[in-house]
């Protein structure tokens, strides 16, 4: 679930915003308490309330004193533009690259990506 | 009840000759759950004893401290003693005494000892209460070893390797009863072991001994993603990590793989990039290793 490679709390963070981009934690939904979220994952207490201290201080979550941390009602779009920036650079490029080093022709992916698109299902 | 703190000054504890614990300098910060980390003989159990009371340093000292205690040396001091619980992997436990007369007797000792709280566990972790701690089976002693430590709820609590002997669904029962009380009544708990990738998400401080002496301390976080492993043509490696602290050095005909502590900063990560080196991150496990490696110039 977690690996030791990057700070725990940094996983935790990534996690909740993954749930947020997908649809999964809705607007002004509340996430679990950190005592939950602890006890859920089987991580140390402290390491889940720094995740979450660093979701409220990038807008991502609000607290409400004496009942919990909610999703902040703009949080996807945040979300969503960001990665919509790294987009290009951090999915297209490699998978342009991978089709270079294996001949797939670029002309092909773009045909494909067109029948998709036709294809209805596509937003 | 918040937890004690721990402060050792210069501890050193002899065995004859051999130090075992090493003019040692620690603090550990009340509250918190803390991993001591290190392989066999790297003095884990020896310290446990000392900061218990159990044993006398030979030299230096060490001091637990707290609002109600202020600060005080453990060593026959039934003030400090009642309020540190250590458990070993032995148990320390009467064997001819039935469980229960073991809960009595850890009810009279413990000044903050919860006895339903212990009679749950017992129940979860399926310890027959009306046998004698003898005719246990290793694990089942484990057991009632970790049910004494949590349920004494002692501000400083030490389990020191005394889950060694249970199986996985055991362990994993100790370590969420374990989260689950620590997280309603905080208190400064230490974690002995060398199984450090299955505890490590449980601390949030950790300390690495190795011959009886301090490797490093550090919030375990900040250790992860710590190290780094530089792949490539050998040249190329030795050029790029030769201001580094190395930790370790492979090869395999002209490729190397030169493991290095510390973060990278931007720019030596550009250059390995464009160098076209893999950089790749170092498990909390593999760092340890390294960073307690019987290997001479590993460091």
């Amino acid at each position: 679930m977690f690996d030791d490679r990057s700070p725990i709390y940094l996983q935790i963070a990534e996690q909740i915003k993954n749930d947020i981009v997908t649809g999964a934690l809705g607007a002004d939904e509340q996430v679990m308490s950190t005592n939950q979220y602890a006890a859920f994952y089987r991580i140390n207490p402290a390491t889940a309330a720094k995740g979450f201290a660093q979701l409220v201080d990038e807008g991502v979550l609000y607290k409400k004193r004496g009942i919990g941390m909610f999703v902040s009602p703009k949080a996807r779009e945040l979300l969503r533009t960001g990665r919509q920036a790294s987009f290009f650079a951090e999915v297209v490029d490699p998978m342009i690259r991978e089709a270079e080093a294996i001949g797939v022709p670029l002309k092909d992916v773009v045909e494909h990506i067109h029948s998709r698109e036709s294809g209805g299902g596509a937003r | 009840m918040s937890g004690l703190g721990v402060r050792t000054e210069q501890l050193t504890v002899r065995f004859g000759d051999v130090p075992a614990v090493d003019s040692l300098d620690l603090r550990l910060a009340p509250g918190k759950i803390h991993g001591l980390l290190g392989r066999n003989g790297s003095g884990k159990s020896t310290l446990a004893a000392t900061l218990a009371g159990f044993r006398a340093p030979t030299g230096g000292r060490v001091l637990i401290e707290g609002d109600e205690i202020g600060s005080r040396e453990p060593y026959e001091d039934a003030v400090v003693t009642s309020r540190v619980c250590l458990i070993r992997e032995s148990g320390d436990l009467v064997d001819s005494a039935p469980v229960r007369h073991v809960l009595g007797l850890a009810s009279s000792l413990r000044p903050y000892w919860n006895a339903e709280l212990a009679g749950e566990l017992l129940d979860k972790f399926e310890v027959p209460v009306r046998q004698r701690v003898q005719k246990l089976s290793r694990g089942k002693k484990s057991a009632l070893g970790v049910v004494l430590g949590i349920a004494s709820r002692a501000p400083l609590t030490i389990f020191d390797e005394s889950y060694l002997g249970m199986d996985v669904p055991s362990r994993n029962l100790f370590y969420d009863a374990l989260l689950a009380d620590y997280a309603e009544f905080p208190r400064t708990i230490v974690l002995s072991t060398h199984l450090v990738s299955e505890v490590s998400s449980l601390l949030e401080e950790v300390v690495i001994l190795d011959r009886g002496r301090l490797v490093t301390q550090a919030p375990v976080d900040s250790l992860r993603g710590r190290g780094a492993s530089i792949v490539g043509p050998a040249t190329l490696v030795d050029e790029l990590t030769a201001d580094l602290i190395v930790l370790a050095e492979q090869r395999l005909g002209g490729t190397k793989s030169t493991t290095v502590l510390g973060d990278l900063d931007d720019t030596l990560l550009a250059k390995a990039r464009a160098a076209g080196l893999e950089v790749g991150p170092v498990g909390l496990q593999e760092l340890f290793v390294h960073l307690t490696g019987a290997k001479e110039g590993a460091r």
